[in-house]
């Protein structure tokens, strides 16, 4: 019991506590071993499709007709495809695309079901009956067909486009999560105390209800990139989302197809970088979970 | 229970009310609108396409249209297809046994699967079994569909030439029921492998559950072998949420799989609906789109029956 004197000023700026709930979180994730190898993974990943001019001496659009369809090589270590351009190289600049995308997607779902959560779980009553309604109808149309009617009706996509139809066609989940937090959230002491001395529907919103319905949202939002990433490539596959030249993991895919016979890595090396960003992304989401959101399942869709 | 089903029935109206508004208004605004086919036909003049909106009913205004369509559409009425001329109704006959014959066999397929082993992980939790199933599942949980597709055909039909790369019979084949049966593996493994990995993580979890309750204390202390255990009481309990899980997957059976659908050449619901997407045929896509949202709504409110009813313990209130 030594020295309970305090330094000068001490008290005077007291340094906040971290959280002890997201430490654990965080110590719970530490543990989750295939998640810290994923993020590495991913990371590495990002980074060098971001630093594809520097890592490739390749220009990804330059045909060189004298060099079509080389198998794998020390040269061209996936090859190169029917116009004689390096697949490596393709493959890091359509990461680029597809990591985007991927991530914007879920940045316009999460914003949009977040907001959409919010006032139905906060204000109840026939908002709520209405916004709920919707989300019940959108959930009531085949992803898929939704995805294809919209690649049709815009003539093929530009990145901005693909990222704000993926994001309008994902958002139901949250916006379901977010609202069964905050209706259990909002009859709970604190808020109820935070009433009292007179806080604001927006200060109670944003200072108590949100902050505490962040871990699902955070889940949903790391989830929601790998299933982004995977209806980006699927569209581009059918010819509907990223349009060539511009690479992604898709369209690349799409090329493949008339050349599998003869070419076959063009199809398999495309498709690895997606399995391999998509598979550790769920990886992440998982351990995000254990630490997080114990409770809570999974489904596959779009087939 | 009877009201239960007749109240859900009627909250579902609404929505299905929803859907057809949304079915007919999503394809009524698509850019160049029904006639979109004849654009750019420099023989269509604007006298024509005067005529055939008039034909067609297209210069009312749209309540009026839309009750026309709701009209002929619950009298089955849907219409004749812009691409092809022939009637809607007929085009989806056609390749409804098409859908119903992959997705069922793939149907069957992933229950076949799933159940022993979900009930394998779960009995040997943390087994080397178990992490295998894991690790798989998540696996497949990450794989493209159509990439998995693709590398089945470049495998088995491209390097070892073993089956058929698409299509569902060889052409004058069409009665031989092993020439048939090489047609669907390709694209049954394809959907069976992505799917399957869902229910065996479903009924794990669920398997997990029911095994650490107490009744099951009880039956092993009454000395009921490991087998009875399991799969009379274990088993029977844990398989109720994935009957739900199996009545949501029910739609996918008449709505079928576009993009395997697509890869294997094969002739059913996907297909028709991306072939009349591409084309503007909006008699069919409005078609399919109100058949596939109402199975959703309906196997929604199946699964949720379903459920109440195998397990007594959910009140219905």
């Amino acid at each position: 019991m030594a020295d309970i004197a305090l330094k000068p000023g001490a008290l005077a700026a007291p340094v906040a506590k971290p959280r002890s709930q997201w430490r654990l979180a965080a110590e719970r994730f530490m543990a989750h071993r295939l998640a810290l190898v994923s993020i590495f993974v991913l990371v590495a990943l990002a980074l060098l499709a971001a630093a594809a001019p520097l890592v490739s001496p390749y220009d990804p659009e330059r045909t060189r007709l004298l060099d079509i369809y080389e198998p794998p090589s020390p040269v061209h270590p996936f090859g190169t495809d029917s116009l004689g351009r390096d697949l490596a190289t393709r493959i890091l600049y359509g990461g680029r695309v597809s990591l985007a995308v991927g991530f914007l997607a879920v940045t316009v779902a999460i914003s949009f079901g977040t907001f959409v959560g919010m006032v139905a779980g906060y204000y109840g009553r026939w908002i709520d009956s209405v916004l709920m309604r919707l989300v019940d109808m959108m959930y009531s149309f085949p992803r898929l067909f939704l995805l294809i009617l919209f690649g049709v009706f815009f003539k093929g996509m530009t990145v901005t486009v693909v990222v704000i139809v993926l994001g309008l066609l994902s958002w139901m989940t949250t916006s379901r999560l977010v609202r069964a937090q905050f209706l259990s959230l909002k009859e709970r002491e604190f808020v109820v105390a935070a009433r009292m001395i007179g806080a604001g529907d927006r200060r109670i919103i944003l200072r108590h209800l949100l902050p505490n319905s962040l871990a699902p949202i955070i889940v949903a939002a790391t989830l929601g990139v790998a299933s982004a990433i995977i209806s980006e490539s699927t569209l581009s596959f059918l010819g509907l989302g990223i349009q060539p030249p511009t690479p992604s993991w898709g369209n690349m895919l799409r090329d493949a197809t008339s050349d599998m016979d003869k070419a076959p890595w063009l199809a398999v090396f495309p498709g690895l970088a997606i399995f391999l960003a998509v598979v550790s992304i769920n990886f992440i989401g998982d351990g995000l979970r254990d630490a997080l959101d114990p409770r809570h399942v999974q489904r596959r869709e779009g087939a | 229970m009877g009201r239960y089903v007749v109240r859900r029935l009627i909250q579902a109206l609404p929505l299905l009310f929803a859907i057809s508004v949304v079915s007919f208004a999503i394809l009524k605004f698509t850019p160049g609108g029904p006639l979109a086919a004849y654009e750019g036909n420099p023989d269509f003049t604007e006298a024509d396409r005067l005529r055939l909106e008039k034909a067609f009913g297209l210069d009312q205004p749209l309540p009026v249209q839309y009750l026309a369509w709701i009209g002929n559409f619950l009298r089955l009425d849907w219409g004749y297809s812009f691409a092809s001329h022939q009637p809607v109704l007929q085009l989806i006959g056609e390749r409804l046994p098409n859908t119903i014959y992959l997705m069922g066999t793939v149907f069957v397929v992933v229950l076949l699967l799933a159940i022993p082993i979900g009930v394998m992980t779960a009995v040997k939790q943390y087994s080397v079994f178990d992490h295998a199933v894991t690790g798989a599942t998540f696996a497949f949980l990450s794989t493209p569909t159509f990439w998995l597709g693709l590398l089945l055909i470049i495998v088995f039909g491209l390097q070892l030439r073993w089956l058929p790369l698409g299509g569902m019979s060889t052409p004058g084949l069409e009665q031989d029921i092993g020439d048939r049966v090489r047609h669907l593996i390709l694209p049954v493994m394809t959907l069976s492998l992505v799917q399957v990995g869902g229910h065996v993580r479903y009924l794990r979890a669920s398997m997990l559950e029911t095994i650490g309750q107490d009744f099951m204390r009880t039956a092993r202390a009454k000395g009921l072998s490991e087998r009875v255990l399991v799969l009379r009481h274990a088993l029977k309990n844990a398989a109720i949420p994935l009957v739900t899980i199996v009545a949501l997957d029910l739609p996918e059976l008449f709505v079928g799989a576009l993009v395997t659908e697509q890869i294997f050449g094969w002739p059913g619901m996907g297909r028709l609906f991306w072939d009349a997407a591409t084309r503007s045929d909006y008699p069919v896509l409005q078609g399919i789109l109100a058949v596939s949202s109402t199975l959703i709504v309906l196997s929604n409110l199946v699964a949720d029956v379903l459920y109440g009813y195998l397990d007594p313990r959910i009140r219905f209130s």
